[in-house]
């Protein structure tokens, strides 16, 4: 049995994988699954979500039940909880507006998966501010991309063949000087241009970076650094840094909140911002944060139109608040009544949870152990249409539905459990 | 069924009746003639003794996109802020509480709707949606309740654009990408905001003036503005070009708006929130008014339309596609922080938050300045009632700036507080005008529909949408306006004494002017070449408005050609 609609013919897609959403992609299943202009990343993404049962059912307790009861179920465990947690999140716009109205009617914590890195970004961005640019001002412009603690290509595959490699760019700009700075030395090193030319890597623990960082800043504000070697770097490593980002036009500073898995990341990020805003002084500059994947984007995007804040925030009596200290996941385990465990896109392990579990999602999804319900939903941009927010949050763009299956969108569940409750209440 | 208002006080400016008693009937959310006596009146409604106008439309607002989102994201401190200002705050400037209002300069979707239709207001008008982030605005207003919908596409600091003035491209292939932009992003109108300036800060540029050269693509502001000014005209859409100017907020750039209204030979433009270009460089502090020779500039020059872009005291955010300025004011910004962004070879933007303070000599001199165009501006067919919001101050500051408007005993008492400096600096005692309620009708209802193009909109007339709002009359022009007696949004009754009481969901208007669909040619080659979207996923189609069944597009088609 064929699992896709895809015919003969490829056809264009945009590709949810990563936070690049690339579009210049097409999919084909004919003989085998393949796509033009993919990645490993997109591969794996398609491959997994094609291979998933079209025909999953939900289960109650573990026991394959009707859509209908499944509902029931999961309206009938939020009904009676006072202090709900919607997590995961991993979805994109149009499942979140549905979630985001869930969570006003029934008082619930939002918080999304890789928030844990995400929150320092936010919280950065809300300190400070930030300047920062976006893809396609990279491929034009830059002519040195720092990258700090990432080695970029892990999590965004095609990003140095899109943006710096690539041969068109409006302003004949020079290919871009790579540099990566405590970044996993192997598969940074593995970025070498098409033309041969090899990237400058500066080795650096992760837990030292904020050291490292700081020192940039020292020099770029023109103190002089007094010492052998700062986190084992020679001074005049960094010395020549600080000239080559003084130099160019357009450096651009790229980090991964994601990565960086020390405390204080926060500040770490925060001097990367200074570094940014000191270099736009006198040159241009600019920093690109990246994302963490699972619609992370889209879920704060839209959280924040509609309520005013991006996550780690929640509804009392249909007023938001937000604290991205209090309304973490893991604190949230402890304290709430119900967990709603959300991811659509891939499926990622739902946390060990002690309340009444609720899980809707990837068919696949992986259980600790058995939820009171489960509901799987189709793939957004596999199994239906969707909107999704690039990692720049600047592009907003269409998901394509590849095959035909009898799975729900999210949104269409989300929309059910509310009309459920409601018929609840006014009974 | 047939609604019957009665016997209301009538002010509508586009049929000349200023303040008449009429009734007026409304079916399937349109107003009609008088039926025959045999029809059946379904509700009535007695409007004695009260005032009776169309809905209010705001033509500048940032109510959605990007850079709007991220004001809401980089102050969560302002709710809780707010909350507590307010309630210290014991005569109410730059806010009206409601029940539903979020004592946010960013309020979210829902609670932009449901403010805006509070103050009787039907429709607002997004002024700077960066074409690649199109999409993100329009799902912002999608989820924007109560009111009507409709935004200006940015264009002019465009690489596109730019390289096609460079290249001298001929007027009608500039037409053609124009028309397309508006098709592309379900525009209603073209803006450009500090013409080649945005632009010019990616080359390290950090000022640019009217004639002065871009320097990679070496064309001026002045030649950016002929070319948009021409294209709009030739087009044949209603809305004139929206220019915001060069040298925004920074002393002596009189000079340069003096000068921009030449920039269109003549053709129809509308200067945006003017107010933040009308500074002298006299006094001690090198900081004046120019607002005399600013208006005496319009009142000349009669293809100019202007908004005020007023400032009221407090805190609020300013949300700018002008990532050259903001960067340039960062150091102003109150709390400390500045959002500012490179965008796609397409744009910019910058957001800080400012607190405008009235014992702060700048501040006060800006607010005296807002009021002084207001007040020296004599046609108010030419000049529109704005805050810039959120820049200058929340939209929810309405009532207030109308009565600062129609009450020169209240403003002058408000002048008398200000920071004596500033007071030293302003003529506004010497001005005595006070706006009539025909005249606020005109600015805020017949102006705004007849600038935009919206022929269904701001008026009262025949066939017109029954987007009504009633008032009591009464003295207090800020109590009077802020707290309607009924809003109707096409028919429904949408809100009772100054309270939703229906949850309604507007349109989306937009200008679809024909074009040669051979641009996109060029234009597919070259987003496969430069930009990292795909041509297809740029252009928003009119189901994405509409498939939710919430929103619909309604494109008004030009009726000069």
């Amino acid at each position: 049995m064929k699992n896709s609609n895809l015919e003969d013919v490829p056809i264009s897609i945009t590709c949810p994988a990563c936070g690049l959403l690339c579009d210049d992609v097409s999919l084909s299943t004919n003989p085998a699954l393949s796509m033009q202009n993919g990645c490993t990343k997109g591969i794996r993404f398609f491959e997994r979500a094609l291979a998933t049962p079209a025909s999953a059912t939900p289960l109650l307790a573990g026991k394959p039940a009707s859509l209908e009861d499944a509902i029931i179920a999961a309206a009938r465990i939020l009904s009676k909880s006072r202090q709900p947690l919607f997590a995961g999140l991993g979805t994109e716009v149009q499942g979140m507006r549905a979630v985001a109205s869930l969570a006003e009617k029934t008082n619930a914590t939002l918080d999304h998966m890789h928030s844990e890195g995400t929150v320092n970004n936010t919280r950065t961005m809300q300190n400070s501010g930030w300047l920062t640019t976006t893809l396609s001002e990279i491929k034009n412009r830059a002519d040195l991309i720092l990258a700090i603690g990432t080695d970029i290509t892990g999590s965004h595959p095609r990003f140095f063949e899109k943006l710096a490699w690539n041969t068109d760019q409006l302003f004949s700009k020079p290919t871009p000087e790579l540099i990566f700075l405590g970044a996993p030395a192997e598969t940074a090193k593995a970025n070498v241009a098409p033309d041969g030319k090899a990237p400058t890597l500066i080795p650096a623990a992760t837990s030292q970076l904020p050291e490292v960082i700081n020192a940039l800043n020292a020099l770029l504000s023109g103190k002089k650094l007094n010492a052998d070697h700062i986190a084992g770097i020679a001074p005049e490593t960094l010395t020549g840094l600080i000239e080559k980002l003084k130099a160019a036009k357009y450096a651009v500073i790229v980090w991964s909140a994601g990565a960086l898995k020390i405390p204080h990341a926060e500040l770490a990020i925060q001097s990367i911002v200074q570094l940014v805003s000191k270099l736009n002084e006198s040159t241009r500059a600019a920093g690109l944060p990246l994302n963490s994947g699972d619609g992370d984007s889209s879920v704060n995007n839209v959280s924040t139109w509609l309520s005013g804040y991006p996550t780690r925030s929640r509804y009392r009596n249909g007023i938001p608040e937000y604290d991205t200290y209090h309304f973490s996941t893991q604190k949230q385990l402890d304290s709430c009544d119900a967990v709603m465990w959300i991811s659509t896109f891939n499926p990622h392990k739902v946390p060990e949870t002690q309340p009444p579990a609720i899980v809707i999602g990837h068919p696949d999804i992986q259980c600790g152990h058995v939820p009171d319900v489960f509901i799987p939903t189709g793939i957004p941009g596999v199994d239906h249409a969707g909107l999704m927010f690039r990692m720049d949050s600047s592009i907003t763009l269409p998901l394509k539905k590849v095959r035909d299956s009898g799975l729900p969108s999210l949104n269409e569940v989300m929309a059910k459990i509310e009309a459920q409750l409601l018929s609840e209440t006014t009974a | 069924m047939i609604t019957l208002l009665k016997n209301g006080r009538i002010y509508d400016p586009a049929h000349q009746k200023n303040g008449v008693i009429e009734d007026i009937y409304i079916h399937n959310g349109r107003i009609i003639a008088k039926p025959a006596d045999t029809e059946k009146i379904s509700q009535t409604f007695d409007l004695s003794g009260k005032v009776v106008m169309a809905g209010a439309i705001d033509m500048h607002s940032h109510i959605g996109g990007g850079k709007i989102n991220i004001a809401r994201m980089m102050l969560p401190e302002y709710q809780e802020k707010q909350r507590q200002e307010i309630k210290n705050l014991s005569e109410p400037e730059a806010h009206i509480c409601t029940p539903h209002c979020s004592h946010h300069a960013t309020p979210s979707t829902t609670d932009t709707g449901f403010r805006y239709i509070e103050m009787g207001y039907t429709a607002a008008f997004e002024p700077a949606i960066s074409p690649v982030n199109a999409r993100q605005a329009h799902l912002e207003m999608g989820d924007t309740p109560m009111i009507d919908k409709g935004g200006y596409a940015m264009l002019g600091n465009d690489d596109y654009f730019l390289r096609m003035l460079a290249a001298k491209k001929d007027q009608k292939a500039i037409n053609d990408y124009v028309a397309w932009i508006l098709h592309a992003t379900q525009a209603i109108g073209i803006k450009v905001v500090n013409p080649g300036g945005i632009n010019a800060f990616k080359f390290n540029q950090r000022r640019l003036n009217l004639d002065e050269n871009n320097v990679h693509y070496q064309v001026t502001p002045r030649e950016i503005l002929q070319s948009l000014s021409r294209a709009v005209h030739d087009l044949g859409i209603a809305k004139p070009l929206h220019v915001h100017c060069n040298n925004l907020g920074a002393a002596g750039n009189f000079a340069t708006t003096l000068d921009t209204m030449s920039a269109s030979s003549g053709l129809p433009m509308h200067l945006t929130h003017i107010q933040f270009h009308s500074y002298g460089t006299e006094g001690d502090k090198k900081f004046s008014s120019a607002a005399a020779q600013i208006a005496e500039a319009i009142n000349k020059n009669k293809h100019i339309t202007t908004d005020v872009g007023q400032i009221l005291f407090g805190q609020t955010v300013t949300a700018s596609g002008d990532s050259m300025m903001q960067h340039l004011n960062a150091k102003h910004a109150n709390p400390k922080k500045s959002v500012i962004m490179d965008i796609e070879c397409d744009a910019g933007c910058g957001v800080l938050p400012f607190k405008y303070r009235d014992q702060n000599y700048v501040n006060a001199l800006q607010w005296a300045i807002g009021l002084e165009l207001f007040l020296s501006v004599e046609d108010p067919w030419r000049i529109f009632l704005t805050t810039d919001h959120p820049n200058g101050a929340p939209f929810t500051s309405y009532p207030h700036l109308i009565r600062l408007l129609m009450d020169k005993t209240f403003r002058n008492e408000a002048f008398a507080k200000l920071n004596l400096d500033a007071q030293a600096m302003s003529n506004l005692t010497s001005l005595d005008r006070e706006y009539s309620l025909y005249e606020i009708a005109i600015m805020t209802r017949a102006g705004a529909g007849k600038l935009i193009g919206l022929h269904d909109r701001g008026h009262l007339g025949t066939g017109a949408a029954a987007d009504i709002t009633v008032y009591t009359d009464q003295a207090d022009r800020e109590a009077m306006f802020s707290k309607p007696d009924y809003v109707f949004k096409n028919g429904d009754l949408a809100v009772k004494d100054g309270r939703v009481v229906k949850v309604v969901w507007g349109v989306t208007h937009t200008a679809k002017p024909a074009f040669d669909i051979g641009v996109e040619k060029d234009l597919k080659e070259y987003f496969d070449r430069y930009q990292t979207m795909q041509m297809d996923n740029f252009k928003i189609s009119d189901d994405e408005i509409s498939s939710d069944g919430r929103g619909q597009v309604v494109a008004h088609h030009n009726n000069k050609k």
